[in-house]
């Protein structure tokens, strides 16, 4: 309070991990600028902010920058500290909010993120129902809470939940008759989805639909030219 | 092993295993006894699958039967709860998050080029791998240099979270360079300052009954390239 803080955030408006990051920060009240960048002709500031991974999101605090969503999002915890925490107190707690969050990315996110592209490819039954069984073990972490946080929303809500909007926007522009996250099979998660709906903070972080719609259809028009 | 204040704690892993080695140096620095509960090899223990039952991999915290998984986290965990011993995640949150970004790029894009390495079917993919692994040692080359302010350890005067992130890889990376025919990933030209800093860190009181032999490493490689082959061939 009182101190001129300067948060920068190296951002597209598409990416689920930048998502993250502006959720986190509006969690906690932060503001901050956002930078869109082209990742098709990276920024100077980019490049120097992030010269090992050169991807977004980059979180610039103060001149500093801080890289990989997961990392950035307990630097935010940590620094922004009073409001809001991520992450609970307890260590064994701790330690099963950052095995989960691990989980959402490497197993999760990635399934999932197969699975959408390779619908209606060969392998496509297969990924999906890797994604599906990912989805299960997190429809289990849901057992009894009403966010992955418990009473609150935390650091594997904001790490899975931008992904989750994400995805439905995804299937309500593709067209597809079946969510990914279908709540016939994942009730749970169904509601998990709505409880965040009606958070301040994620109504005010809706995905772009129209470019969301315009990237779903270049790719079309690309496989369609192939 | 009674540790009276420290409560009931247990590590499920083997010995060959670099993440198993992390929470174990972590142990050492913080002068906690443990229970080691090694896993055989080809097999996994009943324990093991009901302490770790989405990933089933080790290594496997068991702290007052409360499970610990993921090799990062749990030396994150040790860090927390033994508070009172010598600190591995530096203090400073910027420095916390770039430490923890370098144990993530250990695991996430140069870990997976030894396991290319050796399980290469062509000598383009090895090629391929080990050129990736000489990069990255640029790239570690570089944070050590940035990271150490003057001092033998990316923790500075002493071991911290990337010292052990990486750390815990030397013998399979010394083992890979013998098996690989002698190839530099540790380069005195290249990398000097991660070659006086692998000494440093093999020698460390609270590393070196952890980290094996390379030749004992070199013999297990044997055996588990043999079994990826045989799981390969009958899939």
């Amino acid at each position: 309070m009182g101190e001129v803080e300067e948060v920068k955030l190296l951002m597209t408006g598409l990416s689920p991990f930048a998502g993250r990051i502006i959720w986190a920060l509006k969690l906690k009240g932060v503001e901050f600028e956002s930078v869109e960048e082209d990742l098709t002709n990276k920024s100077d500031l980019l490049l120097q902010s992030n010269p090992v991974r050169q991807k977004i999101p980059v979180l610039i605090h103060n001149g500093k920058p801080v890289s990989e969503s997961l990392v950035i999002m307990e630097y935010i915890d940590e620094v922004w500290n009073q409001t809001c925490p991520l992450l609970p107190a307890d260590p064994h707690q701790r330690a099963l909010t950052r095995f989960w969050a691990k989980f959402v990315d490497e197993k999760a996110f990635a399934s999932m993120w197969s699975a959408l592209q390779m619908r209606g490819k060969e392998g496509g039954e297969a990924a999906l129902e890797e994604a599906h069984e990912n989805l299960r073990i997190l429809e289990k972490e849901l057992e009894g809470k009403q966010f992955f946080g418990g009473e609150s929303i935390g650091l594997v809500d904001v790490t899975f939940g931008s992904f989750a909007k994400l995805l439905d926007v995804l299937d309500e522009v593709m067209g597809s008759d079946k969510k990914m996250i279908d709540e016939d099979k994942f009730p749970l998660m169904g509601k998990w989805k709505e409880q965040l709906s009606e958070l301040a903070v994620v109504k005010s972080c809706l995905p772009p639909v129209d470019k969301l719609a315009a990237a779903v259809q270049a790719r079309r028009n690309e496989s369609a030219a192939a | 092993m009674a540790n009276n204040n420290n409560g009931d704690v247990k590590l499920i892993g083997a010995w060959p295993s670099p993440f198993v080695m992390r929470p174990r140096i972590a142990f050492n620095i913080k002068s906690v006894e443990y229970e080691f509960l090694e896993e055989q090899f080809g097999s996994k223990s009943d324990l093991l699958l009901k302490s770790n039952p989405v990933h089933k991999k080790i290594p496997v915290l068991l702290h007052n039967d409360k499970p610990i998984c993921e090799s990062n986290i749990i030396v994150e965990y040790i860090d927390e709860v033994w508070s009172a011993g010598p600190s591995i995640l530096p203090s400073d949150a910027h420095d916390r998050a770039v430490a923890r970004f370098w144990a993530a790029y250990v695991d996430e894009k140069w870990f997976p080029n030894v396991r290319g390495a050796l399980n290469a079917s062509s000598e383009e993919a090895k090629n391929a791998a080990v050129g990736q692994l000489k990069e990255g040692m640029a790239l570690l080359e570089g944070a050590y240099e940035e990271i150490n302010k003057g001092k033998d350890f990316f923790g500075g005067e002493k071991i911290g979270f990337i010292d052990i992130s990486f750390g815990s890889m030397l013998a399979w990376l010394r083992a890979l360079q013998v098996m690989l025919g002698g190839v530099k990933l540790l380069d005195e030209e290249k990398t000097p300052g991660l070659c006086k800093w692998a000494a440093k860190f093999s020698a460390d009181p609270a590393v070196k009954d952890v980290l094996p032999e390379t030749d004992k490493i070199i013999e297990f490689a044997k055996l588990l390239v043999a079994k990826n082959k045989s799981a390969a061939a009958s899939s």
